[in-house]
């Protein structure tokens, strides 16, 4: 039984921080199934997240007029003005998804811009929602009112939560962008930032519907 | 190997190397939705079509969630590992919401005496 | 990035490397916080389990002894609601759970020819919060009271209103926090399984055990945010003030059953499939045979997936939901037996006309076989409405539940710890004392729980803290109790060996058990990097298609060699390292770097929730200044955990 050594490299321990922070984004990562971990990961989340709003949503649902006392939602809803705010966060999907077709051009300059666009349209959303609250909120409607109440806050509160911590993602990006380490070999970071962005955009979709428009 | 780009695409930009649907069928899916969303307030004011008004709603949100997890999140043009693992997750989401309806009798059920 | 030269002798052909600790950058209390090795995190789940395993099992005996005798004071009704609570939240989710993840996080990387799992920081950060969660349910009894309305918590028991006290809280957060552990982990894993295989492992030639670790991660995925928005919906109505459990305010406490049990069936294949795919794995190997109907025992996995969703309100029969609901409740969970039950005739099947060896984790193996069909055929009586109108809540559910989760479960995994203990520990559990101490704790456990069947038949309620002497039980009570002690004691056993085979077991070989699958072909304990090149893989059994293809009906196969070149169909596989030349290029292994910051976020989403926990003693004022310290905390850790270096 030989006892040579064969010399195995082992490359870990503590080290300085690379220049570059973010890892290079492979064409065609090495995995079993060729996709990237990453994206994986941000997919089967999301499908992890819509059992979370599923569970919320149908809270919702199975409350609807049990509410023994007002204010009800078809007199509390603001139609027209909700659905302003539908169309700003359907906007934001579209410049984010133009955010992440310019860095997959190179174009760093652009995608910071409609990244700009995205975090803003979503703090005009929230700052929609933060009206839209207040208003409910000084004609009676709380949390804990009714069952109306601690539905449709709790619900559209989530929602919001998450889109609150999508701004930040957004405006995190556009500031990594702006010290110069987002380049278009990182684009899989602004894609995985999307498809959590558009997921937000779709719950609204169903919530907007199922919330606001279905009559009782 | 599948990878995200050897799917078939349509609207192939001719400047992008990638046959990535490109900034206008973005532009154009975002008019969609933008229209449908005018459409669904608009069904919502209208008292003749009243009858009909939530399976129309759910018909136009559906398209418009259809549209976004399409094109937007790109899964049409992904592996469909992806569309899979979503697609499960979406499928057993929308069971329970049926189901909690049925049990806690929000939908009309036929009642026997 | 630091580069460490980390030398690997060969002994017997081979290739060998030092034992992780004894790494000069893997000693030391720093070095297990900050670890990032599956390996290690799966040896610090494990402890963590078997630690609370314990405690669950010491609540059980006193329960036990409470119920000795009737009209007992031993402990006061509040008590033992305190106890059957903890117990059961903490073998559920602090023991059983945990076991299968220090298995998952050990084991599968090994199995699937992979140098540590997808997200290694993400992984350390499950541990942390799950241990974080743990600690916050049990320091529950020294801060208040611990939460005492059953570990399914039905409101409006839990509500403010009758359960003003803070153990509620404690219950409530931790599962929280232990369900973002769960979350993370199942992405973590089902991530790796999916991606990290090695080259020629398609799906269909995976380990069994990775396949229902894969399902089981699906589950878990999709089952927790029901339980997660469950809870919200309790904490808002605990803090918040809101209505969704208060029937004054039309609040329906049904719907948190529903919300509960949404998780809480699929919680119980959570608790079974990886115990399910231990079984799976050691049967063939004892029985030198391989799996029997492979194919069968994966889709039937995958069909579990599917059906799990839809039978929970079968926990609910004696509701009131109507017909119609518990007729197809009752349809899909007779459905549901089809598939589980299909996976025995697998095993049995495997077994025949194999060469059975009856060392400790076949007896294991065997002993669930036989345990799990007691539980299982329980189960499907059950199953049917009416006659669980007779079983609900009495005793003969309590039988069912243990023969599925102990001799079930906690078998399997006992299974596990035997089967791969050579492999993770390098030396072998003691065989004599293995089998004493299986013995025993079969014997005891069908002593503890048999009984149970009849004493629920008899009609003795469930989670009530004492009975009366003319119920007819009191016999059977004590049978349960003695039972319950001798299990105790082969518990005890069990931990006896484990300790002495650390110290002072047999060296144990790479593969002392002639392995069918790739943990097996690394040394024991694995070098941290565990492969030294990452195999190829040809077949399903992929280790014993490499070391007898003859045997496999396999076509002689290349194995993997060193400098990149076929090699030859005879040459067992690590002689062919052996022949490498002496210029041949050593492979350099980027392992990842330990991190802090896993450790923080899960201390930083542990301060979110303690706010809440102090709001009765130090007032509401601790609700925002907590939960925003805390998100800081989180934050910051995020943040620093992205720009790390990888």
């Amino acid at each position: 039984m030989a006892h040579t050594a064969i010399p195995v490299i082992v490359d870990t321990g503590a080290a300085p921080p690379a220049a570059v922070a973010a890892p290079l984004v492979l064409e065609h990562p090495h995995t079993s199934t060729g996709l990237d971990s990453r994206k994986l990961l941000m997919w089967a989340f999301l499908a992890s997240d819509c059992m979370f709003f599923g569970t919320l949503i149908a809270t919702y649902l199975v409350y609807k007029n049990r509410s023994p006392e007002g204010p009800l939602p078809r007199e509390t809803f603001d139609v027209p003005y909700t659905s302003v705010s539908a169309f700003v966060l359907l906007l934001s999907s579209l410049t984010m998804v133009l955010a992440l077709a310019a860095i997959q051009r190179g174009e760093e300059r652009r995608m910071r811009v409609w990244l700009s666009a995205t975090a803003l349209l979503g703090c005009v959303f929230l700052g929609g929602q933060f009206y839209e609250f207040t208003t409910f909120y000084h004609e009676g409607l709380t949390l804990s009112r009714n069952l109306f109440g601690s539905s449709f806050f709790t619900l559209t509160g989530f929602h919001g939560t998450h889109v609150f911590i999508g701004v930040f993602w957004l405006l995190s990006l556009v500031a990594h962008s702006f010290r110069g380490r987002l380049h278009q070999e990182h684009s899989l970071f602004v894609e995985i930032a999307g498809l959590y962005w558009h997921f937000v955009d779709i719950v609204w979709i169903l919530i907007f519907t199922l919330v606001y428009l279905i009559p009782d | 190997m599948a990878t995200e780009h050897d799917l078939a695409h349509d609207h192939a930009e001719p400047e992008l190397e990638h046959a990535h649907p490109g900034a206008k069928t973005y532009t154009i899916v975002g008019v969609i939705l933008a229209v449908i969303t005018l459409a669904e307030v608009f069904f919502y004011t209208q008292e003749s079509v009243r009858a009909i008004l939530v399976p129309l709603l759910l018909v136009l949100s559906a398209t418009k969630f259809v549209l976004v997890v399409g094109f937007y999140m790109h899964l049409r043009f992904d592996h469909p590992l992806f569309t899979g693992v979503f697609g499960f997750g979406l499928m057993v989401a929308g069971s329970i919401i049926t189901a909690l309806m049925f049990l806690f009798g929000q939908y009309p059920l036929p009642h026997r005496g | 990035m630091a580069v460490v030269s980390a030398p690997v002798s060969r002994a017997g052909g081979m290739v060998v490397a030092p034992p992780i600790l004894a790494e000069p950058a893997y000693r030391g209390l720093w070095s297990w916080l900050t670890t990032v090795d599956h390996k290690r995190i799966g040896i610090l789940y494990g402890v963590s389990a078997g630690t609370f395993f314990v405690f669950g099992g010491l609540e059980a005996l006193v329960i036990r002894l409470q119920l000795w005798t009737p009209n007992s004071t031993l402990v006061s009704a509040q008590m033992f609601n305190a106890l059957f609570t903890m117990h059961a939240t903490t073998m559920i989710f602090l023991a059983i759970m945990p076991l299968g993840a220090a298995f998952f996080n050990f084991i599968i990387p090994l199995q699937i020819g992979a140098r540590d799992v997808a997200f290694p920081r993400l992984n350390a950060f499950s541990y942390w919060a799950f241990i974080l969660g743990g600690i916050m349910l049990n320091i529950s009894f020294l801060l208040g009271g611990a939460p005492d309305a059953g570990w399914f918590g039905y409101a409006n028991l839990t509500t403010r209103t009758y359960s003003p006290g803070p153990g509620i809280d404690f219950w409530m957060l931790g599962l929280q926090i232990l369900g973002v552990a769960s979350i993370a982990a199942a992405l973590n894993f089902f991530v790796t399984i999916l991606n990290m295989r090695a080259p020629g492992m398609g799906f269909m030639r995976m380990p069994i055990f990775c396949w229902m670790s894969l399902i089981t991660m699906i589950l878990i995925l999709l089952a927790f945010p029901s339980i997660t928005v469950g809870l919200i919906l309790l904490m808002f109505d605990r803090f918040f003030d809101t209505n969704f459990y208060s029937v004054p305010h039309a609040g329906d406490p049904i719907l948190w059953q529903h919300l509960f049990w949404v998780f809480g069936h699929p919680e119980v294949y959570i608790l079974i499939l990886p115990a399910m795919g231990i079984i799976s794995e050691i049967i063939p190997v004892f029985s030198r045979k391989p799996l029997f109907g492979y194919a069968v025992m994966v889709y039937s996995g995958i069909a579990i997936a599917f059906l799990a969703f839809g039978v929970w309100a079968h926990h609910m029969f004696a509701v009131g939901l109507g017909a119609i609901a518990d007729a197809v409740f009752a349809s899909s969970t007779m459905l549901i037996a089809v598939p589980t039950g299909v996976k025995i005739f697998n095993w049995i099947g495997t077994m025949f006309r194999g060469s059975v060896s009856f060392k400790t984790p076949m007896l294991y193996a065997v002993g669930f076989i036989s345990m799990f069909i007691i539980g299982g055929v329980t189960g499907i009586m059950h199953a049917s409405p009416p006659a669980d109108l007779i079983q609900h809540d009495t005793y003969f559910i309590v039988a069912h539940i243990h023969y599925v989760l102990i001799g079930g479960s906690i078998m399997a995994l006992l299974a596990g710890v035997h089967y791969w203990f050579p492999k993770m520990s390098g030396r072998m559990m003691n065989e004599t004392l293995g089998q004493w101490q299986f013995w025993t704790f079969f014997i005891f456990f069908n002593v503890t729980f048999m009984p149970m069947h009849w004493t629920g038949l008899l009609g003795m309620p469930r989670r009530v803290y004492t009975y009366g002497p003319d119920l007819g039980v009191t016999e059977l009570n004590q049978l349960s109790t003695i039972g319950a002690l001798g299990l105790g004691i082969s518990v005890l056993l069990f931990v006896i060996n484990l300790f002495a085979s650390l110290r002072y077991g047999e060296i144990a070989p790479d593969d002392p058990w002639d392995g069918a699958t790739l943990e097996w072909s690394i040394p024991s304990p694995p070098p941290i990097f565990n492969f030294a090149r990452i195999p190829t893989v040809h077949s399903r059994d992929g280790w014993w298609a490499m070391k007898h293809p003859e045997r496999m009906h396999l076509d002689p196969i290349e194995v993997t060699p060193l400098a990149g070149g076929p090699g030859h169909a005879t040459e067992r596989a690590h002689e062919v390292i052996a022949t490498a030349g002496p210029d041949a290029t050593p492979p350099v292994i980027h392992m990842p770097s330990p991190s802090y910051w896993p450790l923080l976020s899960a201390l930083g989403l542990a301060m979110m929730a303690s706010g809440l926990l102090m709001a009765d003693a130090f007032g509401p004022i601790t609700i925002p200044i907590f939960a925003i310290l805390g998100v800081l905390l989180l934050v910051g850790s995020i943040y620093g955990w992205s720009f790390e270096a990888p």
